[in-house]
């Protein structure tokens, strides 16, 4: 197999790099929500705030991985 | 959604991206109409499908909310009941938090309105025929520039011109840091309404994108059995995609009160 052309290497990075944008946001907001029903468990009067932190923070971690997201489809139309 | 159902009968490829990008007419179904495209001084300032949404989206705020707000008595009754609700619960959980009460009433107005106008882009382009204008570069762009400037104005207003971008470094440092501090700290002045622009941005798009590719695979597989499931998941997304509707625009009003009080405020 001869190496492949330039075209090709970009959208099979863009696709290793999805999957592992994906991977990375799974883990991280798979974390918050460990630790928010960990709290809720410990402290059930809290939920109300508990629930709204962990959907600001799952807002931010997703804002991260759609940064890698865009670079992905950036490489896809180069 | 009726547009991707209807545009897509190649058997091969599927034309995502042309339906998420702006374009010159408006995809009606079977019906396209050309919008009016016109040139000033050079610029091309034809009118897109993005511009008429966020035109359409700020009608209705303006309608919605000096129709029912228009009788004020000291208590609100009907539609203006839920409006003052979101605006205290705005004001109370949001905004003075970061803000702090005194500058509040200074700030409440932009907030507001990037809220609501946000939200409204954002809904309506879940609407069928609907196009988001949120799903633009540009139009978060300038949204984030729009809070970057109520960040520096802010911040000039409460600690001077040269007390602001003094106050950007922490106090106490060792003299030595000074030269890696001072770039940090100016850059991030801009990474964060950059980020406020590409979470926006990428959030509206990547919703838009699941659903339009998950409708197209029953064309792209030319099998009508593939359909109750492509209809289910794409259901599935469409309610995530009224949710994060709201939550990124709460995100986006949350963030840019953070970083206004982060201005405002700068004792680390």
């Amino acid at each position: 197999m001869e190496g492949l052309a330039a075209e090709a290497y970009g959208y099979l990075s863009a696709g290793i790099g999805a999957g592992l944008v994906a991977l990375g946001a799974g883990l991280g907001i798979g974390r918050i929500g460990q630790g928010a029903v960990d709290g809720t468990a410990r402290q059930p009067e809290a939920t109300g705030d508990i629930r709204t932190t962990m959907i600001i923070s799952a807002a931010l971690i997703e804002g991260v991985a759609l940064f890698g997201m865009v670079i992905c489809v950036l490489l896809v139309f180069k | 959604m009726a547009a991707a159902a209807e545009g897509n009968n190649e058997g091969g490829g599927v034309d995502i991206l042309g339906h998420i990008l702006d374009s010159n007419e408006w995809h009606l179904g079977p019906l396209h109409i050309p919008l009016p495209q016109f040139e000033l001084f050079g610029i091309d300032m034809s009118i897109t499908v993005h511009l008429l949404m966020m035109w359409i989206a700020s009608l209705f705020l303006l309608v919605t909310l000096i129709t029912s707000t228009k009788k004020r008595g000291l208590v609100p009754s009907g539609f203006a009941n839920a409006i003052e609700a979101l605006v205290i619960f705005l004001r109370d959980d949001v905004i003075v938090p970061n803000v702090g009460a005194k500058d509040a009433p200074r700030f409440m107005p932009f907030l507001l309105t990037a809220f609501l106008f946000i939200l409204a882009c954002n809904l309506l382009g879940l609407i069928p025929f609907g196009a988001t204008a949120t799903a633009n570069i540009n139009v978060t762009a300038t949204l984030a520039i729009c809070s970057f400037i109520a960040m520096i104005v802010g911040g000039i207003r409460h600690n001077g011109f040269v007390g602001y971008f003094v106050g950007l470094i922490p106090s106490g440092l060792p003299l030595w840091l000074m030269p890696i501090m001072i770039p940090l700290e100016f850059l991030g002045l801009f990474t964060k309404p950059f980020a406020l622009a590409v979470r926006l941005f990428a959030n509206l798009t990547a919703g838009h994108v699941v659903i339009i590719s998950l409708i197209s695979l029953i064309f792209v597989l030319n099998t009508l059995a593939v359909a109750p499931v492509a209809v289910m998941f794409a259901l599935a997304i469409y309610l995530l995609e009224i949710f994060v509707a709201f939550v990124q625009a709460y995100v986006f009003t949350l963030l840019s009160a953070v970083f206004i009080g982060m201005a405002i405020h700068q004792e680390h």
